[in-house]
């Protein structure tokens, strides 16, 4: 059935793009904002550290922008797959 | 004019504005009061979400956490930040596309059982009442300042105050208002930044002003490194807590962010599924607003207390007390001491006030050189940072105003959808879902607006004895919220095998073991002294109260899986419910489910 193979590549393509988004989204806030913080302490910013700005703008610059990515981008796949609402 | 009735006047100007806004869009369907008939625009319903979501934790009291913990205190920006991230992703689009009233009505329909409704309704209770008190704390603090009475009374009027504006309107008066709100306190939260930015470092955009210079080409943050380590208090762009700690209290809110209902139901108000992904992204533009500049506000207050303290730098003389009594700069220190949420004793009796660390080993020379016997600025409320940042840093009158009326509608929007939440919880899914499902409509609305009275009173109740200050209190709803909520949802989305059985124990194992863990370090109830940990010492190793909703989620994830293994599969009419939710065609209007 080719609607139903369709709506599984739809499917896998939204779960890698989740997946990769997911990636991003925990490597700038867990990551550089907290785990990686001392790898990233050479380099200052405004008096401190890149950790910091991280942790206190960096990551929500970065949120705001995957998000958007993502809506944008699935808007593209529910297209290509036939998939989007009338 | 004085500030007085300067306050008076914002406030109820403010207020005005609501209540004519709700009285307007008054709701007259129950499918009006839940959800607004769903005509709502993306950017209005990103505005309106974010004003719910912000409340008295995020306006009133996270910049004041950060003031005084510093770096450590990022969990709060990260956390409630990316929730969003969760929330655009892994729930909004799927759930808009079932197309139901409510988060139970969702996971009672793909679980197949009323029972796991019935239990998610309850999870739901459970972490929305602990949301109010929160809030109540926020409202308490910002009428009694504005009122200039004791935080306790303020609390009480601010009950009133809050149930009376929550009854009048269901979704569609809310959202509107919640515009209102937005705007409003996104004003009051910016001005007063923008003022003391510019004081501080002459950049008028906060959260460049916070990495930027002071007016000697020191870096702001530098100089605050500097002033504090002085006064013996720890560094504040350091970290200092555990690094584990810190990830799961992160997480913890994050998750639980996403597991809100009274955010996740705004989703369902968006005319179509792709609404509901740019919709989240615009949430977030509209909360980003006040998270960018919330660090800065924090550190930038710090800064202002500090030299207020020490006009004349921390090697002078500290500030005399008849300089705090009679200085107009100082007078906002005599109003705080009204609501019993600011104090300061002369505990050497040498007309001056230090403001010190004195659990500092490292001071006590120089306290004992000095005749210091101990810090005598006693008691700082966090919570009263931002309220009173305007008047610590001396501007205007009408900006204090401005900031007083900011602090209620933070506090008011969120609660107004809170109660919306927990009264559609019990007039919707539990009386007509589940007990009485010939009610009439007329008589859910009634059941709605009680069950919204009785929410209020047991949260007033419990809020005499908070167990932290505010933003600390809403974090304990956040992790039950992700303990609870949030698994069931996703698994019901990404996995077709997870069952009836195994998400009603994963959900009641996660709200158990997290509430269990909260009353032991916080009291039962948060009565005082039934507690057998405290945050400081607590029972696993690092993980405080706070952070455990990340533990409680894994825990949820683990039993359900387990226990979908144990029992039977799920039917396959409920598999197909799964696969056509994860498309966005055939997304119609949504229905009620009886």
């Amino acid at each position: 059935m080719s609607a139903n193979e369709d709506s599984n590549a739809y499917w896998s393509a939204n779960v890698r793009l989740i997946l990769i988004s997911l990636v991003i989204w925990a490597l700038v806030s867990f990551g550089f904002g907290i785990i990686l913080r001392p790898l990233l302490s050479g380099i200052s910013v405004g008096g401190t550290d890149l950790g910091f700005w991280f942790a206190q703008q960096g990551s929500i610059l970065v949120f705001l922008a995957l998000i958007f990515f993502y809506a944008w981008r699935m808007n593209q796949l529910d297209k290509e797959h036939g998939v989007d609402e009338e | 004019m004085d500030q007085f009735t300067l306050n008076l006047l914002f406030v109820g100007a403010s207020f005005a504005l609501y209540i004519g806004i709700a009285i307007w869009a008054r709701a007259g369907s129950t499918s009006e009061f839940y959800a607004a008939g769903r005509g709502v625009h993306p950017v209005t319903n990103g505005m309106a979400t974010a004003a719910d979501w912000m409340s008295a934790a995020s306006f009133i009291s996270m910049a004041g956490l950060i003031a005084f913990t510093g770096y450590d205190n990022s969990s709060f920006l990260m956390g409630w930040t990316g929730g969003y991230v969760l929330l655009a992703l892994l729930l909004a689009p799927y759930l808009r596309k079932f197309g139901k009233f409510t988060v139970s009505e969702f996971i009672g329909d793909r679980f197949y059982s009323p029972t796991a409704r019935l239990v998610a309704v309850i999870c739901l209770l459970v972490a929305s009442i602990t949301y109010v008190i929160g809030q109540m704390q926020g409202v308490g603090i910002a009428f009694g300042r504005f009122l200039e009475i004791d935080a306790f009374w303020g609390l009480l009027i601010g009950a009133c105050v809050v149930f009376a504006y929550a009854v009048f309107g269901g979704m569609k008066g809310v959202t509107y208002t919640q515009v209102a709100q937005y705007c409003v306190l996104i004003t009051a939260y910016t001005i007063p930044a923008v003022f003391i930015s510019l004081q501080l470092t002459g950049n008028p955009i906060p959260a460049l002003g916070l990495f930027g210079s002071t007016e000697s080409g020191e870096p702001l943050l530098a100089k605050l490194n500097q002033i504090v380590t002085d006064l013996g208090f720890a560094e504040y762009t350091a970290a200092h807590g555990s690094t584990i700690n810190m990830v799961l209290f992160t997480l913890s809110l994050m998750i639980g962010t996403a597991g809100l209902p009274h955010v996740i139901m705004r989703f369902f108000t968006v005319p179509r599924v792709s609404d509901a992904r740019w919709s989240a992204g615009w949430t977030l533009v509209f909360i980003a607003l006040l998270y960018l500049t919330a660090p800065a506000v924090g550190a930038m207050a710090r800064l202002n207390i500090s030299d207020l303290m020490w006009p004349n730098g921390t090697n002078a003389e500290a500030v005399s007390v008849e300089q705090i009594e009679t200085d107009p700069e100082y007078a906002w220190m005599a109003t705080w001491q009204k609501t019993g949420l600011l104090g300061w004793e002369d505990k050497n009796g040498d007309g001056r006030i230090q403001y010190y660390n004195d659990a500092n080993a490292d001071l006590q020379a120089k306290a004992e050189a000095n005749g210091w016997k101990g810090n005598e600025l006693t008691n700082f409320n966090r919570d009263i940072l931002v309220l009173a940042n305007p008047e610590i840093a001396s501007l205007p009158g009408w900006v204090i105003g401005l900031v007083a009326a900011g602090g209620l509608a933070a506090a008011l929007s969120t609660a107004a959808g809170l109660l919306l939440a927990i009264s559609s919880a019990v007039s919707h899914d539990l009386l007509k879902g589940q007990l009485t499902p010939n009610m009439s409509e007329k008589s859910e609305l009634l059941a709605a607006r009680i069950s919204m009275a009785a929410a209020i009173v047991v949260a007033v109740l419990l809020g005499l004895n908070p167990p932290g200050f505010a933003a600390q209190t809403v974090a304990l709803a956040f992790g039950l919220a992700a303990a609870s909520i949030f698994p069931a949802l996703m698994m019901g989305i990404f996995s077709t095998r997870i069952n009836n059985s195994g998400a009603v124990a994963g959900m009641l194992a996660g709200l158990v073991v997290t509430l269990l863990y909260i009353f032991l370090h916080k009291g039962w109830f948060f009565i005082p002294d039934t507690n057998s940990f405290t945050d400081a010492d607590p029972l696993l190793g690092p993980v405080k109260s706070t952070s455990f909703g990340a533990i409680g989620a894994l825990v949820n994830f683990a039993v359900a899986y387990v226990v979908t293994n144990m029992t039977k599969e799920t039917p396959q009419h409920i598999k197909d419910l799964v696969e056509s939710v994860r498309v966005p065609r055939g997304a119609g209007q949504a229905v009620d489910g009886h």
